[in-house]
């Protein structure tokens, strides 16, 4: 059971983060890598919002390990930063991850509070 | 053909911005990917559970991992030989992106702050971006390296 929600989860997550990231390149033409921007910040905010709340576990598996695991990356987020740097756009590199990281902690840090508020 | 085979018997197809038309096969390898990567960090956090106000070193190497094989892996597939077109979708978004997480590296930043561990929550923060970022220019630079050897 544990493991079926955690395929579900990641099922879901990934997916979107894909379609997030076409429909974002589709609508804006830069190099920086906007989409998965996006999907790292509101994954964090959602999976800040579970550890707030603290619903079950069943929810914590299947939204937190699966979907926000899925929906979140740190792979694709460094390998961009290495081909901002390698075609020379290194300020840009240098604003993605300062960036990526203030935007993800103050999400998470914004998820917490607003889950245990809820 | 000029008529489009619509399959029978499955999801009606909804309407959608013309970005996603034709989307579908890539949107299913992504997903089994993601599944599958998402099944592996599962599995190593079964395997090194994380403890409490510790550093945590599970996520730590599961994303420092999943950053120096997606150095190697873009590396063959983008610069050294085509690919089929599902290999990158699949394996690179799907089971790196499954694997590794953001949202798990953040909030357990913001988790060791709350409980009172906010060196502990610093120096994750500082390795696991440095360890990252290390391993995938490493990752490809050794990769290219490597390929480029042989060729000759």
């Amino acid at each position: 059971m544990n493991w079926l929600l955690v395929i579900v989860g990641g099922m879901v997550g990934a997916p979107l983060r894909y379609l997030t990231d076409r429909v974002v390149r589709s609508r804006h033409d830069t190099v920086f890598p906007w989409g998965t921007l996006a999907v790292n910040v509101t994954g964090c905010l959602v999976l800040g919002l579970l550890a707030g709340a603290a619903p079950g576990p069943n929810l914590q598996l299947l939204l937190g390990t699966g979907l926000c695991g899925a929906l979140t990356t740190y792979s694709t987020f460094s390998y961009e930063t290495l081909r901002l740097t390698e075609d020379g756009a290194g300020l840009l590199a240098v604003a993605n991850v300062m960036v990526s990281v203030s935007a993800g902690l103050g999400a998470a840090f914004a998820g917490v509070w607003l889950g245990g508020a809820l | 053909m000029t008529a489009p085979d619509i399959p029978t018997g499955t999801a009606a197809a909804q309407p959608r911005p013309s970005v996603l038309l034709g989307q579908a096969p890539v949107v299913a390898v992504v997903a089994i990917g993601g599944a599958i990567g998402a099944c592996a960090r599962y599995a190593a956090s079964l395997a090194w559970p994380a403890q409490t106000g510790g550093f945590p070193w599970t996520t730590f190497w599961v994303n420092v991992v999943g950053c120096a094989v997606i150095g190697v892996f873009m590396v063959v597939v983008t610069e050294i030989r085509t690919a089929h077109h599902l290999v990158r979708p699949f394996f690179g978004t799907g089971v790196l992106g499954g694997f590794t997480t953001f949202s798990t590296y953040a909030v357990d930043i913001q988790k060791l702050v709350d409980h009172g561990h906010p060196g502990t929550g610093l120096a994750y923060l500082a390795a696991t971006l440095f360890a990252a970022l290390a391993a995938v220019t490493l990752a490809a630079t050794a990769t290219r390296r490597v390929l480029k050897r042989r060729r000759r």
